[in-house]
Parts: C-alpha cells; structure tokens; sequence
C-alpha cells in the first residue's frame, strides 16, 4: 500500500491536472455558457497549474521510475515540468483579455490547455517509446483543436487543418522509427534500448539508426527544426495571438525536453549516428530561421521563424552531447521562455479600436507613444539577438561554450555568424519603434498583459546580476539526465 | 584581495544610477533631466580622479580589485585597473561631462531618452577598461552597442538609420568570432580570469586563431583600414555627443583590445602577425589621409583623419617597443581629447548654421575670433605640432616603428605631412577668407556654455603638449611590463623551438 501511495505520489502532477481538467470541463458544461463563467474557469486552471507546479517542487529530488520504467521522475524532468507548467498559466493568463475582445472566450480552451499540458509533463517523464507516444498525443490532439479554436476564421480553421495534417504525418514517421527500434532492440523501453544501442557496433546496425532517424524527425517535427518547420509560420500566424503564444512556449519546452531523454537515455552507446542528424536540423534551422525573417512584415510569422532560429541555437547544445550541452539547453529554454511570452505579451496589445494588429509597421513610433512598451520590447528584442547584458546573451553562451568544449567548430562559427544576421531583424522591430514616426496610439495595455510583459521583461534585464541560480540548478538538472 | 564592491564599481555604476534617477522623471522634465545627468557625470569624472590619485604608477599590477561570484564555474565579476587602462577610465569620466554641456540645446526632443542613454553609455565604457574578466569585458563591450545605436538612429542625421545599422551589424560581426575565442580560451584555462590569463601559456597552434578572432573584433572597433568603413556613416550621422563619444572613447577599446589581450596573451601569434598589422596601419594612415583630403563635410574629414590616426596607434602597438606603446596609449588618450574637440568645433558651428559642408563656412575668424582660437588650436594638436599634446604620441610610436622597421616609419611620416595638408587646408577654408555668405554674416562666438566646454580641452591639448609626464608616468611601469613579459615570451618560445 506504501509502495502504491509513492508511486501514485510521484504521479500526483499529472493525476491533478488531469483531473482539473474533467472537473472543469463538468462545471463548465453545466454552469451558464457566458464568458464571465469561461474567465473564472480560465483562473481555476490557472490554480491547477499553479498546483500541479507546487506538486512537482514537492517531489523528492532522486530519480524514481514507475510502471516497469515506462515513467521516470528525475531532476531534469521536474525542472522542465514547473518551466512548462509556468509557461502555459502565463499564456492562459494573457488570452483572456483577448479572448473576449475576440468573443472567443470559451471555457473549452482552458480545458484544453490543461489537457495538452498533461501530455507535456507525461512527454517529459516519458523512459518508454509507448508513454512518448501517449503523452506526445495527448499533447498534439489537444493543440490541433485549440489552433482552430477561432472556427468562424477561415485563417484559423486553415491553421488548426494544416497543424492536424502535417502533425498526423509526423506522428507516422514517429511510429514508424518506433517499431523499428522496436524491432531491432526487441523493446519499447529506453533503458534496454541503451543497452543496445551500446553494444559494439550498434551504430552500423541500419534498422535501429533509421528508427533513430524517423524518431528524430517525428520529433523535429513537433520543435520545428529545418526542414520540418513548414507549419510554423502559417500555424503561428493563423492561429489566434494568445493560442500562437501558448505554442510557443510550453509545447516546445516538452518536446526539446523529450528530444534529450530520448537521445540520452536511448541512445548513449552511438552519440555521433544521432550528432550527424542534430548538427544538420541545428545548421538548417539557425540559417532558415535567420535568412527568412527579414522579409517577414507579420510580427506573428516573424516570431514564428524566430523561434525556428532559436530551436536551432537550441540543438547546438544538443549536438555536443555532454552535461555542459544540456545544461546550456535548459538554459536556453527558461530564456526563451520568458522572451517569447514578453514578445507576444507586446504582440497582445497591439491593439487599437476594431481589432487587433499584427503589422510590424504598425509598431512605427511606438517610443513616442508607449514608452513602457516600447521599451519592454526592445529589451526582448536585443535579448533574442543575443546582446548582452541581457539574458539571450547567456542563452547563447552557454550553447556555444559547450559546442567550442567539444570543438564543433563549424557548428559554432555558423551559429553565431546565423545570429549576426538574425540580429537585423530583430533590431529592425527597435528601430521601427524607436526611430521611425508615430502612428496612431494603440490601445492601453491590458493589465494582466502588461504584469507579464513587465516581469518577463525585467526578468531577461535583470538576469545579468544573479544569474548564478539559474546556472546551478539547470546544471543539476542536466547532470540527473547521465 | 578585495571582496565585494569596492571604488572601481562605484565609479562604473554611478551613472547607471544616474539613469535610474532620470527614469523616474515625469516625461517634460527636460531641464532636471539635464542637470542630473550633469551632476552624476561630474561625480563620476570626481570619483575617477580620485582613482588617478590613489593609483599607485610603480606597482605594474592590476589596483583597487575586487571580485564577486558571478556566473559560478569560475567565471567571477572581478574589476581593477592597471596603468594601462586607468586613463581611459579618466578620460571617459572626464568627455561625459562634456557631452553632456554640448548637447544642452542641440537636444530637444527626447531629452530624458536621451541623458538614459549616454549615462548608460557611460557605464558601459567604463566597465570595459575595469573588467578583468572576459564574460564581463564581453558583456560592457558589446552592451555599449545598444545605447550607441539607439542616440545615432534616434538623435542623428538624415541617414541615422543606414548608420546605426552599419554601425551595430559591423561592430557585432566582429565581435562574435572573439566570443567563441573567449570561450575557446575558458576550456583551454579553466578560467576566465584576465590576470591568471596573462600568464597562462596558450599553444602556438591556437594562439594563431585565437589572436585572428580579437584581431576580427578590435579591427572594427579601432577601425583598422579596410574595416573602417562604418566610421564615416556613424561619425556623420551620429548628434555632436555621439560623435564625440565615438571617437574618443569607443574607438580606443580597439586599442586596449590589443593592449590588453592580444599582445600579452598571444605574443608568438602577435609577432607573427605584425607584418599584417603594419602593412594595415601604413595603408590606413597614407589612404584615409588622402581620402580625408577630398572630403566635403567637416565631419567625414575627421572621421577619416581618426582612422589615420588610429593606423598610427597600431603601428605603435605592434613595435613592442616601450616607446612604441607608450606612445600608442599617449596617441590614443590626445586623440580622445583632441578628436573629441574637433567634433564638439563642428558641433557649435552645426549647432547655427544646421550644416556640415565646408563650402558653407568661410571667413568665420572675422565674426567668431574665439571659436577661431580653438579650432586652431585642436586642428594643429590634429596635425601633430611640437607643443601639442597630438606631437608627443606620433613622435613616440615613430620613434618605436623607427626601431623595429624603417621603412614602416619612413611610410608613415608621409601621414603626418599630409595631416598638415588636410588639416591646415580645412582651416583656410571654414575660418579666412573673406565672410561672403549671407547667412555667415549674423553668426554669433562661443556662448559661455560653450567655452565652458572648449576651454578645458584647450588647457589640456597644450599642456600635454608641454608636459606630458604626468600620463606617461602612470603608464610606464605598466607598458615596461608588457613588453618585457613579451619578450620573455618570445625569448623562451624560442629557447624550447616550439615553432
């Protein structure tokens, strides 16, 4: 009975979101259908977050497995699980506003959130390919809805088919690498896998590396690495703000996070097989999403291929595959977290009377008009191109230090002359703001919009002086991954 | 050794406060947004002669340290000054000030912006002469960029956003390489330490690329001929301030760069490279010379005679001679008061007439016979006359290239006739002749402000010119280090055929 009460303990997290879920969806479909009933259920899973984050704190710090190994609790999972849960009550937080405004608040998104949320953190404890699979799933079934949440929108509708089309590809491809590995290590579960994987001559041992390989493309895929990235741009663009805020952040947190597990704990025995495939996604995707911005005039789009460019600045870290790469990952994505929500909490208020604007022009003398905001974007915007003091610029150190440790010379040399470029656009959005004049106001900022603009905001401005923590922590949790 | 903070941050983080202060104006303050930029950058330029007085010139080693946990893994905020760099920390306290005077009226739109982004500009560059520490000198040397881009696109010219662009994407392409070389050199040392770093021994092998990633980064900084082509645009575009701070302190991190880490660090790398460096320097300062003699606008001709000068501060470098690098740092230290002169000139001029072309002036001594005097002054300190403080330096690094390769200082010479060309020609044609034009004739002198701000760059263009010890004494004993630890280097390099 102990054992059982640990176990479950251990699952709590997950028991709890899922069951908030349900609970939320039950009061929401018998309690009157009004938009004032869909905010105040939006803040219960908000609370759900909140708890289920507060569990995750609370769970010991050794790893434990469950379900045969099939389920892993470690440092490196709990620390991507609260970034995750974070990252999703941040962008619940910020739809509401917009939702309304829109007369798209539906009690059915929070709901929805919290069920893709639920497939994150089962992705990121995923030791098994069959939990991969389960949580991966949940997560995309739930997104695909959302992304056609506006369903009278013909962008929206186009969005959530493309995301669902490409997605269900995707997740063959995943499959099908699945049974392959399947059938050459003759398990599902990553441990035994490794043990494969690390007898001698694994790596010329066809069947399982193109199983590795369909398995890394199904994920990038889901991350958006070159050249599986086609979805992004019009996804991201089609779907309304605060959902493209939300895939943004927390879906690409899970899934880089099950991109580690995978290749760590399933594939230790034949590093350079799987380093070959991340360095060409990481070169792609730092070049495309570098390149293709700068003729992007939708801040939506142009976050969009931003967030391709990060992804590959991410796997930089990846493909040196040591603790020092991963612990530059996770730094990187508790960065990119708190710009991206900062980003798209400047993108939220662009709003004026009839309705919202995406146009980068329309930013044009911001500085004159919202200095605050303005200012705020800017820091981001600086913070994405990689300048220091501010945050991006450690995101990237710590990539690039570990990619120079273990001498990928090309791969850092390209990266940081990628991130030269992709400096351009970013700093074009400043000087839009800063240098260009005023058009006509927007709109006050909402208030819970402008909290978050605000604490990301500073957070990636402030971080420069007690960046120590964050250090620490992210490199326990990556040396709990080997 | 020092915990904690200490003078130094102090004297970094003043300004920043100084910021805060203004931040927290309500938006029409624009005169006490003024005033306390005014204040702060007094105190700060107060506190740096303080430094200069407590430093103690025959102690070689770096002063008043402190150090801090920072990033963990060794990566430390650790601060301290040696003779080398405590003069630039002097000279940016002592330029702010002015900036600020000069921008008083000139500025009127955005005033708070404004003052934010000088002081935080300020802070910035004062981190880079403090920093001993790699991430850290990283980290205020590429900051700067941001303030620096917003005050040329923002408060410049017609084509501000040309050249803030040029300005921050050259400066940042430089700059990349040298932070994969920092990095590089973190996994090699275990630290990034900058005193432990001068005395680590890097391989030959990678000395060779580690040198070429600083030398990619300081290039552009300095700028060395033929990556000195966003100086013009930014020097042009950039508001009087900007200009003045670009050429007097922004363009001396070059300098220090290679003062501080390419030489010391890297010699073998150095010595192999100083064929390259020269050939650069005497090309720069014969080429831009001559470009600068075809100029129209004010501003460009001395935005081009800073790069010549700057081929001068090269040259000295790379003789590794003591006169050599002292003589660098004397030039770089004359150019930033004498060039930041110049700029401010043009300023008070621009300030009436809303023009730089040359053509416009003519005849100016007649009705602004004080504004005359100055410029005189500056322009022959420019050329490089005996008595001024511009003499001391060309004649020190002459003297150095002089020992380590004639030819390089017979090319060399050329530059400073054709200095005295330029310069001189300039000066006929904006202050004698006859005052023909119109718009010349109600043209007013110095107003008290501005003699305020001219007459102590005068004081010291010419005491230096006369007495110039009290700089080269703080730095000898530093330089004398420097070039001894080179040779030494060089000397057991040799002894165990490493190459």
């Amino acid at each position: 009975m102990d054992q059982l009460v640990s176990a479950y303990w251990l699952l709590a997290p997950e028991i709890v979101l899922v069951v908030g879920a349900m609970a939320l969806l039950m009061l929401g479909v018998f309690r009157p259908e009004t938009e004032r009933e869909a905010e105040v259920i939006g803040w219960l899973a908000v609370i759900v977050l909140a708890l289920a984050a507060w569990l995750v704190v609370q769970q010991p710090s050794e790893k434990a497995a469950l379900f045969n190994g099939a389920f892993v609790v470690d440092g490196f999972g709990r620390f991507l699980k609260v970034l995750t849960l974070i990252s999703s009550a941040a962008a619940l937080i910020l739809s509401f506003d917009y939702m309304r405004q829109a007369k798209i608040l539906k009690f059915e998104y929070a709901v929805l959130v919290l069920l893709a949320t639920a497939g994150m953190l089962m992705m990121i404890s995923a030791n098994d390919l069959i939990s991969l699979y389960l949580g991966l799933e949940l997560q995309s079934l739930a997104l695909y809805v959302v992304a056609a949440l506006r369903r009278d929108d013909i962008r929206s509708s186009e969005a959530g088919l493309k995301y669902f089309v490409l997605g269900a590809l995707s997740s063959g491809m995943l499959l099908y690498g699945a049974s392959l590995i399947y059938g050459f290590t003759g398990s599902t579960s990553f441990t035994k896998i490794a043990a494969a994987a690390q007898v001698a001559g694994a790596g010329q041992d066809i069947g399982l590396i193109i199983g590795l390989v369909f398995l890394m493309v199904g994920i990038a895929f889901k991350i958006s690495a070159v050249p599986f990235h086609m979805w992004t741009p019009d996804v991201y663009e089609g779907a309304p703000t605060p959902v493209t805020t939300f895939f943004a952040s927390a879906p690409k947190v899970a899934a880089v996070a099950l991109l580690l597990r995978v290749t760590f704990s399933a594939f230790p025995g034949i590093e350079p097989q799987w380093q070959q495939v991340v360095t060409a996604l990481a070169i792609a995707s730092m070049g495309l999403g570098a390149f293709a911005a700068i003729g992007q005039t939708n801040i939506k789009r142009l976050l969009a291929y931003s967030a391709i460019g990060n992804i590959g600045y991410m796997l930089i870290g990846l493909a040196a595959a040591t603790p020092e790469g991963v612990r530059g990952v996770i730094i990187y994505l508790v960065i990119y977290v708190a710009m991206t929500l900062g980003a798209f909490a400047c993108v939220l208020s662009m709003r004026r009377q009839g309705g919202m604007v995406e146009e980068i022009d329309e930013l044009a003398g911001l500085a004159q008009n919202n200095l605050g905001m303005a200012t705020m974007l800017a820091i981001v915007m600086f913070s994405m191109a990689g300048i220091p003091p501010l945050a991006g610029f450690f995101a990237k150190f710590y990539v690039f230090a570990a990619a120079v440790k273990e001498g990928l010379w090309p791969l850092a040399v390209f990266g940081v002359l990628a991130s030269v470029v992709g400096a351009y656009y970013y700093v074009r959005i400043v000087k839009v703001m800063f240098f260009d004049e005023p058009k006509a106001r927007f709109l006050d900022v909402p208030p819970k919009v402008g909290a978050i603009m605000a604490v990301s905001g500073l957070f990636v401005l402030l971080y420069v002086v007690w960046p120590a923590p964050l250090v620490n922590a992210a490199d326990a949790a990556a040396k709990s991954l080997f | 050794m020092n915990t904690g903070f200490g003078i130094l941050s102090f004297v970094t983080f003043l300004p920043l406060l100084g910021a805060l202060a203004i931040a927290t104006l309500n938006k029409d303050a624009k005169g006490n947004a003024r005033w306390i930029a005014f204040y702060f950058t007094l105190a700060t330029f107060g506190a740096s002669i303080y430094l200069w007085v407590h430093f103690d010139p025959n102690n070689p080693g770096f002063q008043f340290v402190e150090e801090m946990g920072w990033l963990g893994g060794s990566i430390n905020y650790k601060m301290g000054v040696d003779g080398i760099s405590i003069l630039f920390v002097v000279l940016t306290a002592f330029l702010m000030p002015l900036c600020i005077l000069a921008s008083w009226e000139s500025v009127e739109s955005r005033v708070k912006e404004y003052m934010i982004a000088f002081l935080v500009l300020e802070t910035l560059m004062i981190g880079v002469f403090c920093a001993l520490d790699l991430v850290l000198f990283y980290l205020f040397f590429e900051g700067g960029l941001i303030p620096m881009f917003l005050i040329i696109g923002v408060w410049g010219g017609k084509r501000r956003v040309y050249a803030s662009f040029k300005f921050f994407l050259y400066t940042l392409l430089g700059s990349v390489l040298m932070l994969l070389a920092m990095m590089a050199m973190y996994w090699h040392a275990g630290t990034t330490d900058i005193p432990t770093l001068l005395t680590h021994k890097f391989p030959y092998d990678m000395q060779w690329w580690l040198w070429l990633a600083f030398f990619a980064s300081f290039a552009v900084k300095m700028p060395m001929w033929p990556v000195h082509t966003w100086l013009p645009d930014a020097h042009v575009e950039a508001p009087t301030a900007g200009s003045v701070i670009l050429a007097g302190i922004l363009l001396k991190m070059g300098g220090y760069g290679f003062l501080r880490f390419s030489v010391p660090m890297f010699p073998l790398a150095s010595q192999e490279f100083t064929p390259l460096v020269f050939v650069l320097s005497v090309v720069a300062i014969i080429y831009t010379s001559l470009v600068a003699l075809a100029q129209e606008d004010v501003k460009k001709l001395i935005a081009y005679s800073s790069v010549a000068h700057m081929g001068f501060v090269t040259m000295g470098i790379f003789t590794f001679t003591v006169q050599g690098v002292d003589g660098a740092i004397f030039q770089m230290l004359s150019h930033g008061i004498v060039s930041a002169a110049l700029f401010l000139c043009v300023g008070v001029v621009y300030d009436r007439m809303h023009t730089r072309d040359i053509a416009a002036y003519g005849g100016l001594v007649n009705r602004m016979p004080l504004y005359a005097v100055c410029f005189m002054v500056f322009t022959l300190a420019n050329v490089g006359l005996p008595g001024t403080s511009g003499f001391i330096g060309e004649f020190l690094t002459l003297l150095g290239a002089f020992k380590a390769n004639t030819w390089v200082a017979f090319f060399a010479t050329f530059g400073v006739i054709l200095s005295a060309a330029y310069a001189l020609w300039l000066y006929r044609r904006m202050m004698f002749g006859p005052l023909e034009k119109p718009s010349l004739k109600g043209i007013t002198d110095l107003g008290y402000r501005e003699v305020l701000v001219m007459a102590p760059l005068v004081i010291l263009t010419i005491l230096f010119g006369f007495y110039p010890a009290p700089l080269l004494d703080v730095t000898a004993v530093s330089v004398n280090h420097l070039v001894n630890n080179y040779q030494a280097a060089l000397k057991a390099a040799s002894a165990l055929n490493v190459r």
